[in-house]
């Protein structure tokens, strides 16, 4: 047991464990490689790649962008939740906001998609909205907080009750 | 399996032929620069009780939408000639249960929740994601067998899982640019996402739980940004060992993927519940109403796109019944003679967008069957007078054609069928997916 420890790094368990998940995986992955087994790899593959090397490398520079060791003005929430929410919406409904699939949306449904673009412009206002919104109500707020000597100074701010 | 709690040490540790050791000790003295450097990673609020939330709303969240997603395809009677849209299914399809008709809103119910939950996640993916992504740059990258092996199931993981939610996502907006059919891609995806994910939490789930118990979540809820320091550092190294100040409290961490979810929800939900809240989709595929009147609610497949023509559906229409015996032709005035039913019931789509009862009238499909000499058929193909459309013919399950509420409908909403929902008469069974209930029925043969 020792040396099967020393030789791979776990027990005999994990093991079995991992090779009867490889096994139920192959079996699917050759139905799904199909006729075309470079393209469905590509994609597989693909997806892991692009969200760990692209996507998430981007969202963190964004996420980072303009600040120093992690000093953020106050208000800094008031800026990321809304954009957060709208960069998410147009993750999920790219194709449709920029009308990828126009042809076959219309065969399929018997409309257009030239709403979305339109709409999500209207969410992502609205959701700016609400939290400019949501951010003058914690200046007034503070207001009398910061008269009876309880204010604890930027970014050490209660944030407000989500 | 309890791999979990004996993995934990082992992770990190070398282990291997002695060569094999020697070359990950000496690699590991070599660490590129960059996010391969622990204090690459700044998060203050990253490690693993907020990674262990996030898992295990995904562990509740994914198998509800796996096992719907097996029930998806299940109410296609896969078991049937010519029916499993996934291919190659065959001994697993010939085992599944006949799909139910009862309660009429079953697959709408199923389907509803297989893709708003599939969307609500897709925050929930992305923080989980984040909230382990330097795990992908640890260094040595391999250090024993074992952890090799462990991490290319993490690829089949994050692939698989990223693979699922990608196809999913771009099929409901009618993208068709993956390679090949959206069910075979979608449905053996899921087996190698699934297959991964099962050991994922088998590996995983002592950690997950005594992560979970290293801090209450009501006292998270009540920490403001200024108060929130980081975990203690943990031997996956999620936690930085250089944090920055949090400019972001756990709180509110879980307030940003919690209100993605709910973005996602409210913007969504309305295409599955129909009615007024339909106009609440904003976003979604199935937001806007089609039209007014009778025939005004949604269409899957116009009449245009299936190459149907007033010709093809005029006065020359006739109905083949197909059965025991010779070949029955109606015409429409001929269904309009017999026995007409009326019933309430739903439009539902894999998709997941669905209406409400909509009510039917036409013949019951059991009064055809007997029409046809074979009043208690196993099967029937019906066949559209499409052609070639990977759904222009379905077959049906004998419970289904037994229901009294299955019908060969003639109106809708107390009006003639329009083109667009499949005039001059088209199925309608309860319970059943969208695309079973044939539209423009060209011939039914009931099957013995």
């Amino acid at each position: 047991m020792d040396r099967f420890r020393r030789l791979y790094g776990a027990s005999p368990l994990h093991l079995a464990g991992l090779l009867a998940s490889f096994a139920v995986a192959a079996y699917a992955a050759w139905w799904l490689l199909g006729s075309r087994p470079v393209a469905v790899l590509v994609w597989l593959v693909g997806a892991a790649l692009l969200h760990d090397l692209v996507l998430a490398p981007l969202y963190l520079a964004l996420d980072r962008a303009g600040s120093g060791r992690g000093a953020r003005p106050w208000w800094w929430g008031h800026v990321r939740f809304p954009a957060a929410f709208a960069l998410l919406l147009l993750l999920v409904w790219a194709p449709e906001i920029t009308r990828r699939s126009e042809d076959t949306y219309r065969a399929a449904t018997g409309l257009d998609q030239s709403v979305y673009l339109g709409r999500w412009l209207a969410v992502t206002g609205a959701l700016f909205a609400l939290s400019a919104v949501a951010l003058l109500a914690r200046v007034v707020r503070r207001r009398p907080a910061r008269t009876a000597g309880a204010d604890d100074g930027p970014g050490q701010l209660r944030p407000p009750p989500s | 399996m309890n791999a979990g709690g004996t993995s934990t040490e082992d992770d990190d540790r070398i282990a291997g032929p002695e060569p094999f050791r020697r070359a990950v000790a000496l690699l590991g003295e070599r660490v590129p620069p960059g996010p391969f450097r622990p204090p690459f990673w700044r998060s203050p609020v990253r490690g693993p009780w907020l990674t262990a939330v996030f898992g295990s709303v995904l562990l509740v969240g994914v198998t509800v939408v796996f096992l719907t997603g097996l029930l998806s395809w299940a109410a296609y009677n896969p078991g049937l000639p010519g029916n499993d849209p996934t291919g190659g299914t065959g001994w697993l399809a010939a085992h599944v249960f006949g799909w139910p008709t009862r309660p009429v809103w079953l697959f709408r119910l199923n389907e509803g929740v297989h893709v708003t939950l599939g969307l609500v996640l897709i925050p929930v993916l992305l923080g989980k994601l984040w909230s382990v992504l330097p795990k992908l740059f640890t260094w040595p990258p391999v250090s024993s067998p074992a952890q090799a092996l462990e991490r290319l199931s993490l690829l089949l993981l994050v692939g698989g899982a990223l693979f699922e939610f990608v196809t999913g996502v771009l099929n409901v907006q009618y993208w068709y640019v993956f390679p090949g059919s959206f069910y075979v891609l979608h449905f053996w995806g899921a087996w190698v996402f699934m297959s991964a994910f099962v050991l994922h939490v088998g590996t995983k789930f002592g950690r997950m739980r005594s992560s979970l118990r290293s801090r209450r979540l009501r006292d998270e809820l009540r920490t403001p940004t200024a108060a929130t320091v980081p975990e203690p550092r943990d031997p996956d190294g999620l936690v930085s060992p250089e944090p920055d100040r949090a400019s972001l409290s756990r709180r509110g961490v879980l307030g940003l993927v919690g209100g993605g979810a709910l973005v996602m929800l409210v913007s969504t939900v309305g295409q599955s519940i129909g009615g007024p809240l339909r106009a609440t989709a904003l976003l979604a595929p199935r937001g806007q109403e089609p039209g007014s009147g009778p025939n005004g609610f949604q269409i899957n497949r116009t009449a245009a796109s299936a190459g149907i023509d007033e010709q093809a559906t005029g006065a020359g229409w006739r109905l083949e019944l197909r059965g025991d015996g010779a070949p029955v032709l109606l015409s429409r005035a001929d269904l309009l003679g017999l026995p007409q039913h009326t019933a309430g019931l739903p439009i539902a789509c894999v998709e997941g967008w669905s209406t409400g009862n909509q009510t039917w009238t036409g013949v019951r499909l059991r009064d055809l069957a007997a029409l046809a000499g074979l009043p208690d058929p196993s099967s029937v193909l019906v066949e559209s007078l499409e052609q070639g459309g990977a759904f222009a013919a379905a077959r049906l399950r004998g419970n289904q054609v037994a229901d009294g509420d299955s019908l060969l409908a003639l109106q809708v909403n107390g009006a003639e069928l329009s083109l667009d929902h499949g005039w001059p008469a088209r199925v309608i069974v309860p319970a059943n997916p969208g695309v079973h209930n044939t539209k423009w029925v060209a011939r039914m043969t009931f099957e013995a």
